[in-house]
């Protein structure tokens, strides 16, 4: 019989191969899917994994990666300090609605104005704005001990109302003909954030979601903050008898997500999105979530993570073009990538025993 | 595609040979055009309808024009990285069939000015960028005529979706005809703020058909209203497709979006090589807003006074909005014969004398 | 009976039809949430219910067969979370997200060709007794999915408090080390709470396509099943409260687009925020009083099981 015992810690060699081993599995059963469908196998997974990457237009679609998969992995950075400490903020997607929100409408109220410091001041309005949101919850959370996972969610439904609300009223844009959405922040340059080295993808999402990452990780690897939420996560009783205090975290955490989230929103506004929608968010609050954890909430497995879910998209709309593939299966093929990571995971953490059954 | 260039040259080694077909090749090369969807074809609705069309443009080329598709394109940056891809890939004449691709539509053709795009409901143009857009409320002057008739309690009803202009062309249109027809006539408008939320529609209509409404007209795109108007026994209209299984009754006609004339011309003009940017607005005249059939449930006389008012706005001999109109507070909006200009109309914002309730700003 | 142009017996009876889906999905939830497995791919199981249950009912003419070929997939689909999260022990929330992704995928690929058809309609269980009074709409009016979700409720709670089993479901969400240690199968009786959720919101999704809508469209669950997930939090784990939450959700959402029939002017915006205010508000209300320690969650929820010996 078969058994798992757990390893005293994540094997190393595992936590390396699991992941290629994950994505070649996703190909064949991918694959077998796609057949399933009438469509060439092998040549929708090179679509996918291979032409982004190295195929015609490839410097374009590498761009296009850093640029889908900046604000997931800004977002997912945040979300995985406080799911380390199991505090369960699964709302980012509101907050990053807010953010985008506050972010752009300090920019416009500056319009047509042109100083160097608008673009500073919308930034911390973005972090302000996710961190504000967050603090709903929280506040909730240490005053009435309110739960956190349904307050954060409804208030994305409460964020997306008041998204459609300012796309509809205060901000929208005078010149729009009646039609709703904000001006477009990409064609009002103190507000903008452009392309900062062309053909690169690099915005300052991008490097935001660097620096977050490379924090993250001397956080929790050097900072007595990262101790106590390593230890709150893992034994909440002996955090207190360490002395973490469990409201001040609780706070604290999710104000970094909440502002990450946010600022994740304003860079994406005021760059490769532009303006502020009715359908302005798209669901990077929730895949980010996903990408926390295949990153196994580490900040280095998080960039990769959210390179490769960035990978599946932009791949997937290439399958799409040359073979006709429906989106649709593209979605179930990323279901069954997920799966396979987080099924696989389960190597690095646990040894595979044979065991005599007893009697 | 390199790689298949690349198997294709070993496979036939005879490299005379390889250079022979790939030569034939570039001379019969078929036109490319790309679409890009903010839905799926199964939405039954706008997608649907634009998916049609395309399939329909195909068919009429045999084999001239091939089309690339990518559905699914949130609004925003993703609509810019699609595009380009279709631009990338080849594609000459790419349409963009949602209003929220209008910047990243004028940014891609920035890079790609040997590309064509055709941007849907939009309204900023550029040399090779053209736009396109269906007269929907001359479509709602005609079922709104065949409404104000048809209701006995003198209530209609109106889904709405968001309190965009082409929602309120359509809301303001189809009120003046029925009212028109019979001056009783009072029209509840619900707003639903959503595109597609079948639910929520199916909910919408069942709370006008307990607050009396009788012929229910809707923005959104599903048949989930639809089924609620059978099951109350009240008449409904389709919307975007013709929604024909719920006819006779309660689906008495449809206004019906048929992007295909439109999408066969513009290829033709590449064709031609005749494609020039221009801004585009058609009716029913164009053929691309269509009357779905009639049905029995209608009385011949009404059907006859419809489809006389859809020939004579077809012809132009009648504008769907000629004065003398009022707007809602009772200011005076068209003097008596005057009609709007295209441009006061596409950014309507108020609703005319006698619609009830708030325009939600 | 009518309050400001609205009549209130309709509106009662049509808030009930309006939230069956979301109590459905939400009871089923429950139960895999009270055995300790968090599951978040309600919105995927439902999806995957609405469009087998449409396949199912088209093709052989029968709503009934419908509905046990949504609760099949939709139990189905509880399996293979129940494989990766039981057997591969890997994280819940995240598994749930994905079989959410997976769940949209495959069921718009299952409905092509499912487009824009009619299913066979369900009858009313009561006929005429309908047409009675007041109590005809809102008692008899239904047909029997309604029934079917209240009698749901009501048998869960049942199970839950008063038998054997309800009692190791329980043990076994509480703590599952002490479970195992007296003998109880952890992941058998998991898995089989989270395939009895998976039914219920296949159920709860088919009640959607075949009968408040009644049609198949791609992704037509349109975020219920995320609603369902916030209902059982709303109903602190408590089968009764899961059929108040999803009353009053259904009910708000309902009585806003009333409200707008009625031509009461309120902005919608605020209207279309409301149900999740006042949810938000409710929860309050409620946790303030009860005091922080009684928020009812299950202690093992969402944590993982891994017997060592």
């Amino acid at each position: 019989m078969l058994t798992l015992e757990k390893r005293p810690s994540p094997s190393r060699f595992w936590a390396g191969v699991t992941p290629i081993l994950a994505v070649i599995l996703t190909m064949i059963a991918g694959g077998i899917l796609f057949a399933a469908m009438g469509k060439d196998p092998v040549e929708a997974i090179l679509d996918i994994f291979w032409q982004p990457l190295f195929g015609d237009n490839a410097d374009y679609f590498r761009a296009q990666l850093l640029v889908k998969a900046g604000p997931l992995v800004l977002i997912a950075v945040g979300l995985s300090l406080g799911f380390r400490a199991s505090i369960w903020n699964i709302g980012a997607e509101g907050q990053y609605i807010i953010g985008a929100i506050c972010g752009a409408a300090v920019g416009l109220a500056f319009y047509p104005a042109d100083h160097w410091y608008i673009f500073p001041l919308m930034v911390i309005a973005g972090a302000l704005g996710g961190w504000a949101w967050a603090m709903i919850p929280a506040l909730l959370k240490n005053v009435f001990g309110t739960n956190e996972i349904l307050v954060s969610l409804m208030l994305v439904y409460v964020a997306e109302n008041i998204q459609s609300w300012m796309a509809f009223g205060p901000l929208r844009n005078p010149e729009g003909m009646g039609f709703p959405g904000s001006r477009n922040l990409q064609q009002y340059p103190a507000a903008s954030n452009p392309e900062l080295i062309p053909n690169t993808g690099i915005h300052w999402g991008v490097v935001a979601a660097a620096v977050a990452a490379v924090l993250a990780y001397i956080l929790l690897k050097k900072h007595i903050l990262g101790f106590q939420i390593r230890v709150a996560g893992q034994a909440p009783r002996a955090a207190r008898f360490a002395g973490v205090d469990p409201k001040h975290l609780f706070t604290i955490c999710m104000g970094i997500s909440g502002a990450l989230a946010g600022l994740a929103g304003l860079f994406e506004v005021s760059g490769p999105s532009g303006q502020i929608s009715t359908n302005f968010n798209v669901g990077y609050g929730f895949t980010a979530i996903i990408v926390a954890y295949l990153g196994r909430l580490h900040p280095i497995g998080i960039v990769l993570a959210g390179l490769l879910l960035a990978l599946t998209y932009i791949g997937g709309e290439l399958a799409q073009l040359s073979l006709g593939l429906p989106s649709a299966a593209i979605q179930a093929f990323q279901g069954m990538l997920l799966f396979f990571l987080l099924g696989l995971d389960v190597l690095s953490n646990y040894r595979i025993r044979v065991k005599e059954t007893r009697k | 595609m390199k790689r298949r260039e690349f198997l294709a040259a070993t496979a036939a080694t005879g490299t005379v040979l390889a250079t022979g077909l790939a030569g034939k090749a570039m001379a019969a090369e078929p036109l490319k055009v790309g679409f890009i969807y903010l839905g799926v074809p199964g939405d039954g609705g706008w997608t649907y309808q634009h998916d049609l069309a395309r399939q329909a443009m195909e068919k009429h080329f045999d084999g001239k024009v091939v089309t690339n598709v990518i559905q699914n394109v949130p609004e925003g940056a993703d609509a810019e990285r699609s595009i380009t891809q279709l631009a990338l890939a080849g594609n000459k004449l790419i349409f963009t069939t949602s209003f929220g691709y209008m910047d990243p539509t004028i940014n891609v053709a920035k890079k790609f000015p040997k590309v064509k795009f055709e941007h849907a409901t939009g309204y900023k143009r550029a040399d090779n960028v053209s736009t396109y857009d269906a007269r929907f409320y001359e479509g709602r002057a005609v079922i709104g005529t065949i409404a104000g008739r048809m209701t006995k309690t003198n209530k209609i009803g109106y889904i709405g979706t968001f309190p965009i202009p082409e929602v309120v062309q359509g809301i303001n249109s189809a009120y003046i005809h029925a009212k028109k027809v019979n001056p009783d006539v009072e029209m509840k408008v619900i707003w639903v703020s959503t595109w597609f939320d079948p639910a929520k529609e199916a909910d919408a209509a069942q709370a006008m058909i307990d607050a009396g409404v009788d012929v229910i007209m809707q923005h959104t795109d599903s048949t989930a209203a639809m089924a609620k108007a059978q099951a109350a026994g009240v008449y409904a209209f389709g919307q975007s497709s013709d929604m024909i299984q719920y006819a006779p009754k309660p689906r008495i006609s449809s206004i019906i979006d048929n992007w295909a004339p439109y999408y066969i011309q513009r290829a033709q003009d590449m064709l031609d090589g005749k494609w020039a940017s221009q801004g585009v607005w058609m009716g029913i005249g164009t053929g691309v807003v269509e009357i779905g059939e009639i049905t029995d449930a209608v009385p011949p006389e009404v059907k006859a006074e419809a489809l006389a008012l859809k020939d004579k706005i077809a012809s132009g001999a009648y504008h769907p909005f000629t004065g003398p109109l009022n707007k809602q507070d009772g200011s005076v909006w068209l003097a008596a014969g005057e009609t709007p200009k295209d441009d006061m109309l596409s950014g309507l914002n108020f609703y005319v004398e006698g619609i009830q309730g708030d325009l939600p700003k | 009976m009518s309050l400001g142009g609205i009549d209130l017996v309709v509106l009662i009876a049509s808030l009930m039809v309006a939230s069956t889906p979301i109590m459905l999905a939400a009871i089923g939830e429950l139960v895999a949430e009270k055995a300790g497995s968090l599951n978040l791919g309600v919105e995927g199981m439902m999806i995957i219910g609405a469009i087998c249950g449409f396949i199912a009912a088209v093709e052989t003419g029968s709503p009934v067969l419908g509905f046990v070929a949504a609760a099949a997939g939709g139990a189905v689909m509880a399996l293979l979370f129940a494989f990766m999260t039981q057997v591969l022990l890997s994280n819940q929330v995240a598994t749930g997200l994905a079989l959410t992704l997976f769940g949209l995928g495959l069921s718009s690929l299952l409905g092509q060709g499912y487009n824009g058809i009619k299913p066979p309609p369900t009858p009313k269980l009561f006929g005429s007794l309908g047409d009675l009074p007041v109590v005809g709409p809102i008692v008899f009016g239904h047909n029997w999915v309604v029934y079917l979700s209240l009698i749901l409720v009501a048998g869960t709670w049942a199970v839950l408090k008063y038998t054997r089993a309800g009692l190791v479901l329980r043990a076994v969400g509480e703590n599952h080390d002490a479970a195992h240690a007296l003998g109880y199968r952890v992941r058998t009786v998991r898995t089989l709470a989270l395939m009895y959720g998976g039914a219920c919101a296949g159920v709860g999704g088919a009640y959607l396509s075949l009968v408040r809508v009644p049609q198949w469209t791609e992704g037509m669950t349109a975020g219920a099943g995320w609603i369902a997930l916030a209902i059982v939090v709303f109903a602190s784990w408590k089968p009764w409260r899961v059929l108040l939450g999803a009353y009053i959700f259904g009910g708000v959402t309902v009585l806003q687009l009333r409200l707008q029939a009625a031509g009461i002017a309120i902005p919608v915006q605020i209207l279309s925020t409301a149900p999740y205010l006042i949810t938000i508000l409710v929860l309050v209300i409620m946790s303030a009083r009860r005091g922080r320690a009684a928020q009812g969650a299950p202690a093992s929820l969402g944590r993982v099981f891994h017997a060592s010996h």
